[in-house]
């Protein structure tokens, strides 16, 4: 069914965008990207499912599906992982570039690409696996001459890649050039780009270590299971945005993400839930995104025209999406209160086993649902936990226990975590922020590392509980920078907006400190 | 099996060694430290019944006595969960120095009960104990201990017990230290140093490392920060840095309670002189937290005077100093 835009809807959008033309706190640059948008959203060119509207676009309190602003006529995908090992060695036509013969081509040649290299926010969700791709070019240089030429490298892409889903990735094996990027990065304390580690048994605890004394500085990297994700996507898999696993030379169509805490309010009971109302929105969510990617691979064009397609950087059948959800915290809380109980989520074996419960339900659906486009993920989509977005309400990202709630001792918490990381090839994650004296004792963050990398357990972030880079959900801001914002100054980075917005609503800066 | 009075058991800790342990907090000190921290763990609970008034949560109540008993070492009475010294007499340990102080049984026919699982851990109790001991401790074997232990692996890369003084509960250690070394764990004592370490093979068999507080160089200086004698201590300094067997050393800054410089200065040197430079010395800068009342305008230390004394140490060729 194709939307009819009414009149009132039209009315409604025309106010939107001359909020948006005369909002004080939005950068040129980002009333571009909103106006775009805007421009998007007077399409109706997606045959949706009838029920849609009325799980999607309705009031907040009520939504069970959101799209995340992707906007009603798909012409990009969402997540563009491309493969930059073969544009350094190969260079681009449409760019005008040959292959990058020393470190200054290189790192010249890669900012150039992530300049165009679309996403929903207009900026590159991914840069590449830095040490592999950089390492070959400073064998013969030394130490400060690379310091130097990262440190103006990485100052131009917080300055010019303006939000925070930007990410690069290192690991798991150690590496000169990843240990000279985490120096810089310490001394930097930019929020942009993020920066992952993967870790794996082989890892040397001597470069966790070296990356868990950047994390109390700025924030990053973060720490993912090398061997779950390979494991489960292959070695070609890149962690992206916020802590998205995907494939190189591909990426993601779409994300829409479920609404679990809302789903819930519609429920009678448990049973109820998981019978009629979940596998229901389940089903118009899974509709939905087919007919979004039907879009974007068979009208939209852009696998048949961009240069990034037609030069082999990604291909088409790489490609997948995330079927995201939210607030399982608070569904389970919800549904055990329909039936008297008290239980609440992260704190007992039953509300955490109805968690459990309900993501087999959606798991199952999921491995149930085919899309002719996603062969890269046996056409399945990938389950992800999605990390929330500002104006969220009385809704946890993902599967993570509400802020404010958790478990006295971190152990309990990495129990509960342990048991629903497993669900999420395409993400999911959680922060801890620790106390300064851990600057003294970096081994005791090693050793739950180390512990996790044995269990389930995906993705670790953390962050010095002083610290003026943190972690929002999973997204980098500066404290900083916040504050200017909340006193009505403009500030560069898309990204600082949401996390203020995260910070008044959502209480991260409230976590219990480790 | 041995029983312990156990204080608290801290899941993970980063303050307690190096990585992530386990800490288990075990009750009573021979020292008196003017600037203990935690001063309720020195003593043992006589069971008044004072604190059960301010225990709002009701996790503490006053209940007849119905088990009285002493082990053959003397050390511990009742059954698990419930807190009893039984008037028992505490081992002698090195020095003369006495253990708990086992004080007179108070009212006698009753003692106190704490129900951790109806704990709220606000401290109340033992703000308000007028023996400067606490009820929230509970008897625990060593299987107990480690049960509890156990939850937390992999997480952890060993365990760490403290006190109090953890060597008041000789053969509580020896099991608890064996369980732990049987997981896997690594295992070291934190200890005031007032127990003989070189007399105990077995006990040093299953331990990796003391973390070892010297609280001041000279008699004189130990005498008015603890109440007690130093040379046990500084046997132990020697002997552990000498056995490989010394984790860390700890000294506590209070310049005007003790000579801090030379304190710092000949532990450094003693250090050196057996080529023990990697041993960690922690300079911990006195916090008036925790701290009694009578003894709350201690002055803590200036940042240059830490600073100076971290060059001291440094100075002997020390590699691994730091202010905490």
């Amino acid at each position: 069914m194709k939307r009819v835009l009414t009149p009132e809807i039209i009315e409604e959008k025309r106010r939107e965008i001359y909020n948006t033309l005369v909002d004080p706190t939005s950068s040129h640059e980002q009333k571009v990207t909103y106006l775009a948008r805007h421009a998007e959203n007077f399409m109706t060119v997606l045959d949706e499912p009838e029920e849609l509207d009325e799980l999607m676009r309705c009031d907040i309190d009520t939504r069970c599906i959101c799209n995340l602003f992707e906007g009603d006529a798909p012409y990009r995908p969402r997540y563009i992982c491309i493969d930059f090992p073969k544009f350094l060695r190969e260079g681009s036509e449409f760019l005008q570039l040959g292959p990058a013969k020393d470190f200054d081509e290189a790192l010249t040649n890669l900012m150039i690409m992530y300049h165009n290299i679309p996403s929903i926010t207009n900026y590159p969700v991914f840069i590449g696996d830095l040490d592999e791709l950089l390492g070959p070019y400073i064998e013969n240089l030394d130490d400060e001459t690379v310091k130097k030429a990262l440190r103006l490298w990485l100052t131009m892409i917080d300055r010019t890649i303006l939000d925070s889903f930007c990410h690069s990735d290192i690991g798991p094996k150690a590496s000169r050039f990843g240990y000279l990027l985490m120096e810089v990065e310490s001394e930097l304390e930019n929020a942009v780009p993020n920066l992952t580690m993967r870790v794996s048994k082989d890892t040397p605890d001597d470069f966790i270590l070296a990356g868990i004394k950047c994390a109390l500085h700025s924030a990053k990297p973060s720490f993912a299971n090398d061997e779950m994700f390979r494991g489960e996507l292959g070695d070609d898999y890149c962690i992206a945005s916020c802590y998205n696993g995907l494939l190189k030379g591909g990426g993601s169509y779409t994300l829409s993400r479920l609404i679990l805490s809302n789903i819930a309010k519609r429920a009678e009971n448990i049973e109820d839930f998981k019978t009629n109302v979940l596998p229901h929105v389940c089903d118009v969510m899974a509709r939905y995104m087919d007919e979004r990617i039907r879009f974007l691979v068979e009208e939209s064009g852009w696998f048949q025209n961009s240069f990034l397609a037609r030069e082999g950087f990604v291909q088409r059948d790489k490609f997948t999406a995330m079927f995201g959800l939210v607030g399982l915290a608070e569904c389970v809380n919800l549904l055990l209160e329909k039936e008297g109980g008290t239980e609440r989520f992260g704190h007992s074996d039953r509300a955490n086993q109805l968690g459990v419960e309900i993501m087999d339900i959606i798991d199952d659906f999921n491995k149930n649902h085919f899309n002719p486009y996603c062969e890269a993920t046996d056409h399945h989509f990938l389950l992800h936990a999605q990390v929330g977005i500002e104006s969220d309400h009385d809704c946890s990202p993902g599967t993570r226990i509400p802020i404010g709630e958790e478990p006295d001792e971190l152990v309990d918490h990495l129990k509960c975590i342990n048991l629903f990381h497993k669900y999420f090839p395409s993400g999911t994650g959680d922060i801890f922020p620790v106390d300064l004296t851990v600057h003294k004792n970096p081994q005791y963050v090693l050793d739950i590392i180390r512990g996790s990398l044995g269990m389930d357990i995906r993705y670790l972030s953390f962050y010095a509980s002083d610290s003026d880079v943190i972690r929002v959900t999973g997204y980098l801001v500066k404290r900083s920078e916040m504050e200017k914002l909340d006193a009505g100054q403009n500030v560069r980075q898309n990204t600082t907006g949401l996390g203020l917005g995260a910070a008044k609503n959502c209480k991260i800066l409230d976590r219990r400190i480790r | 099996m041995a029983k312990a009075t156990v204080n608290k058991i801290i899941s993970f800790s980063c303050v307690d060694g190096p990585g992530n342990r386990s800490a288990v907090f075990l009750q009573g000190c021979g020292f008196d430290c003017r600037y203990c921290h935690n001063p309720e763990t020195i003593h043992a609970c006589i069971h008044c019944g004072e604190c059960v008034k301010y225990c709002k949560p009701g996790a503490l109540t006053l209940v007849e006595e119905t088990v009285r008993q002493t082990d053959e070492q003397g050390v511990c009475c009742g059954d698990a969960g419930v807190v009893c010294f039984g008037g028992g007499v505490m081992p002698e340990v090195s020095d003369g120095l006495p253990g708990l102080r086992s004080a007179d049984r108070g009212t006698g026919r009753k003692r106190v009960h704490y129900d951790i699982t109806k704990c709220v851990f606000c401290d109340e109790c033992f703000r308000h104990c007028p023996h400067g001991a606490s009820a929230r401790t509970r008897e625990l074997t060593a299987e107990q201990v480690m049960q509890e232990v156990r939850r937390n692996l992999p997480f952890i890369r060993g365990i760490t017990v403290s006190g109090g003084e953890c060597t008041l509960w000789r053969d509580f250690l020896l099991e608890l230290l064996s369980l732990a070394k049987a997981e896997g764990l690594g295992t070291l004592l934190d200890s005031n140093g007032s127990y003989e370490f070189s007399k105990d093979s077995k006990l040093m068999s299953v331990t990796d490392g003391v973390m070892l507080d010297v609280k001041a160089w000279s008699r004189e200086d130990h005498l008015r920060v603890t109440g007690r004698d130093n040379a046990c201590v500084l046997r132990n300094l020697e002997w552990l840095a000498h056995a490989g067997k010394l984790a860390e050393v700890r000294t506590v800054v209070v310049p005007e309670l003790f000579d801090c410089r030379q304190t710092v200065r000949e532990v450094s040197a003693l250090l050196a002189e057996l080529g023990c430079l990697d041993a960690r010395y922690k300079i911990i800068r006195y916090r008036p937290m925790g701290v009694r009342e009578q003894y709350k305008d201690l002055t803590p230390p200036t940042e240059d005077l830490l600073q100076e004394l971290t060059d001291i140490a440094a100075g002997y060729g020390l590699r691994d100093v730091v202010i905490v």
